[in-house]
């Protein structure tokens, strides 16, 4: 059982009251972009056994869509933080990394 | 002159729990900047209710305020009053970046009450429903099995649960099945 805190109303929501958003920190590539700039957006995803950063939205709740750091393989969570950042915040790579000192994840460490 | 009924009429079950429709409620959904003083006043004149803060509802005699996301109200109003509190509102909003309007008919209320209704809730809901965790004046929005309810706990014990009218029937079975006498899990 998944159990996320939404960072904006503050309930421990468990997996059934959340809804799924996929990878976070994606950089939209639209209109202008090359061809494999614009494949890379829509289809290249990180499928990590370790630390993964998500976006989930607390849809039997609040509403708001947020960022979720944690552990494909042991569900373990290292935070959540709002949804309006470009990047990991540093006191949730923080907390990462006091569990998995050689984490990275894309271009983050 | 139309003659507005409630979802299921007052329907009512009892086991170890009572659960009721309540009837027709006034409601204003109310999206804007809660922490902004034209709109605290718009809503405490509307209902005398003071900003709840999150998680929480402010109940008062007629009226009531539910916190619903960083960004939304419910507000609590009677059911005869609900368009002339909604005028009022919108203009104490007059210039705000703020969105009122009346939902009342698009919704069903429910109480359930009595010894089992802790482990009526806990049954059909992922909340914590422990007499610690969840205390009077604390409004919590999530799912009811298969679909979104809000509830609040007044302070005679009373749970008060809004969900669409849509799906009324659907919650009053799901409640008057879980408070089925001699159905007690023996959790609260
Ligand atoms: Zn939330």
């Amino acid at each position: 059982m998944l159990i996320l805190e939404c960072p904006y109303c503050g309930v421990k929501a468990e997996e059934t009251e959340l809804h799924a958003g996929g990878e976070a920190h994606l950089k939209r590539f639209g209109p202008g972009s090359s061809d494999d700039e614009f494949h890379d957006y829509l289809f290249m995803r990180e499928n990590p056994k370790g630390v993964h950063f998500e976006r989930w939205r607390h849809v039997n709740g609040c509403g708001k869509w947020f960022h979720a750091a944690r552990c494909t393989m042991t569900l373990e969570v290292f935070g959540t933080y709002s949804a309006q950042t470009y990047e990991p915040p540093q006191d949730i790579r923080d907390a990462i990394s006091a569990k998995r000192p050689d984490w990275s994840w894309r271009e983050f460490k | 002159m139309s003659d507005p009924v409630s979802a299921l009429n007052g329907a009512a079950f009892s086991g170890m729990a009572s659960v009721a429709e309540g009837g027709l409620a006034g409601m204003i959904t109310l999206r804007g900047d809660l922490s902004s003083a034209k709109l605290k006043d718009a809503v405490k004149s509307a209902t005398g209710a003071a900003m709840p803060v999150s998680g929480k509802v402010e109940l008062r005699e007629d009226g009531g305020l539910c916190w619903m996301s960083p960004d939304e109200l419910l507000v609590l109003v009677r059911y005869e009053e609900v368009e002339a509190k909604l005028a009022e509102i919108n203009a104490g909003l007059k210039g705000e970046h703020a969105l009122a309007e009346n939902v009342s008919d698009a919704r069903a209320v429910f109480r359930v009450s009595g010894e089992g209704a802790r482990e009526v809730l806990a049954k059909l809901c992922p909340v914590d429903m422990s007499v610690d965790a969840f205390v009077p004046g604390q409004f919590r929005r999530t799912r009811m099995a298969q679909v979104a309810a809000a509830f609040w706990l007044d302070h005679d014990e009373t749970f008060h649960i809004v969900c669409f009218r849509s799906v009324a029937g659907y919650v009053f079975t799901l409640l008057s099945t879980a408070a089925q006498s001699q159905s007690e899990v023996g959790v609260y």
